[in-house]
């Protein structure tokens, strides 16, 4: 007897390559996000399917959540801020100006190579090991938490997850930069229904991205998930305009910005000494040291990624041609 | 008994999600479609929740049933709003352009 949840797998499946195939082909530039979003949501089932709820939260708050956000809110962008992409060509009611060949068949090397590294990386890797679960149970005393996802994020290679937190803070820099020299347009205004919704559900975000961070020491969950879902909240806020972001809060997230980063990289400094190294936390204060990097690194996570979606760096309107730092 | 009941109710509910789809694939314009959608959708989940929350063990897993239901009907119901708002925007400034 096979189980009777493979017609369902197959079909998973099956959506999941009919889904990426029609996000390339679709036109419409609004068609192609949606559904990319809807492909992120079917990956996060496969995800659950395969028993890895942690990277099924992942992909569901961060992966499809966060970036079909950020993605909608780049398409309003370009098509009614910088007026980059006009309306017509992004409804493909008029074709767009052909990209230039030698942009396609660099884009296809690159797109190869990448393909390639995959390829043989997946070929290399030994077939139907153990892979690393062994070694992982061994050392989960030493790891000062009880979930196997969170000792190896957040202890086994701290390291590489320090890194992760320091891209999202170089994209916001990168963000507050570039758009310096934007107009100031704020998310569309989506009414009073829409506000009404926020005050329902913001409740109920803020618990359940909080329960998702405390959560993660002993089940899936984590700071990545946990500050994702706190970034709709400040998603919600933004767009249901119960709150404007001014120029007087720019210190309040420059250092919500690096709160994160900093707190990790200190905790990892500070710990060394006494014939430890950097990022080996003393055993008795191990989980005490991840649940404060997480909570740090989550209310960074959460910040970042409502400014990402804000875009433009609030700043004081001012008088044309004159100096931008007011 | 109360398994059957739950069946029933799961069975009627999913029903209504057929025809939740058949409108949105054979009305004709996008109004039609929300109207077939969020309405059919809507009891066709409340109708799936209860029979899952009959077979449910425990009352805390009943809220969390009623949770789940409260807060899709609520994104729903939103969600529905907002693309006819901005459709009939959308509809508004097309034609403004056309005269």
């Amino acid at each position: 007897m096979t189980d009777p949840l493979i017609l369902f797998d197959l079909l998973l499946a099956l959506s999941i390559v009919a889904l990426a195939v029609t996000v390339m082909a679709v036109r419409d530039l609004f068609a192609a996000i949606v559904l990319f979003i809807i492909f992120g949501l079917f990956s996060a089932l496969a995800w659950v399917r395969l028993s890895a709820p942690d990277v099924a939260l992942a992909e569901a708050a961060i992966g499809t959540g966060v970036t079909g956000a950020l993605l909608l809110k780049t398409l309003h962008h370009v098509r009614h801020v910088t007026g980059t992409l006009n309306r017509q060509v992004a409804l493909s009611l008029t074709p767009a100006v052909p990209v230039p060949m030698p942009v396609i068949w660099v884009n296809a090397a690159f797109c190869g190579l990448i393909t390639l590294g995959l390829a043989m990386a997946l070929l290399g890797a030994p077939q139907a090991g153990p892979g690393f679960d062994a070694l992982v149970a061994e050392a989960m005393p030493q790891s000062g938490v009880e979930h196997p996802v969170t000792a190896v994020l957040l202890n086994f290679r701290a390291y590489d997850t320090l890194m992760e937190v320091v891209v999202l803070l170089a994209a916001v820099i990168a963000v507050w930069q570039i758009e310096r020299g934007l107009s100031d347009a704020p998310a569309p205004a989506l009414g009073e229904v829409f506000q009404g919704f926020a005050r329902l559900t913001l409740p109920a975000i803020i618990v359940v991205g909080t329960y998702l961070l405390w959560k993660g020491a002993e089940a899936p969950g984590g700071a990545f998930q946990g500050g994702a879902v706190l970034a709709a909240v400040g998603l919600l806020l933004l767009l249901s305009r119960l709150y404007v972001p001014q120029p007087s809060h720019r210190p309040v997230a420059r250092w919500a910005f690096v709160l994160g980063t900093g707190a990790f990289a200190a905790v990892a400094l500070l710990v060394t000494g006494g014939g430890r190294v950097a990022f080996q936390y003393p055993l008795e204060h191990a989980k005490t040291l991840i649940l404060l990097i997480e909570a740090l690194v989550t209310i960074s996570i959460a910040v970042t990624l409502a400014a990402l979606f804000h875009g433009r760096e609030p700043v004081a309107l001012r008088i044309e041609g004159g100096r931008d730092d007011a | 008994m109360l398994g059957l009941f739950a069946a029933a109710l799961i069975g009627f509910g999913t029903v209504f999600f057929i025809a939740g789809t058949l409108g949105l694939l054979r009305f004709p314009d996008i109004f039609c479609r929300l109207h077939a959608l969020t309405k059919a959708d809507g009891l066709g989940l409340a109708l799936i929740a209860l029979g899952v929350a009959l077979m449910a063990g425990t009352w805390a897993e009943v809220l969390r049933i009623a949770l789940i239901w409260f807060f899709v009907a609520l994104a729903s119901a939103t969600s529905g709003h907002l693309i006819a708002a901005h459709a009939r925007q959308t509809m508004q400034e097309v034609g403004g352009a056309d005269d």
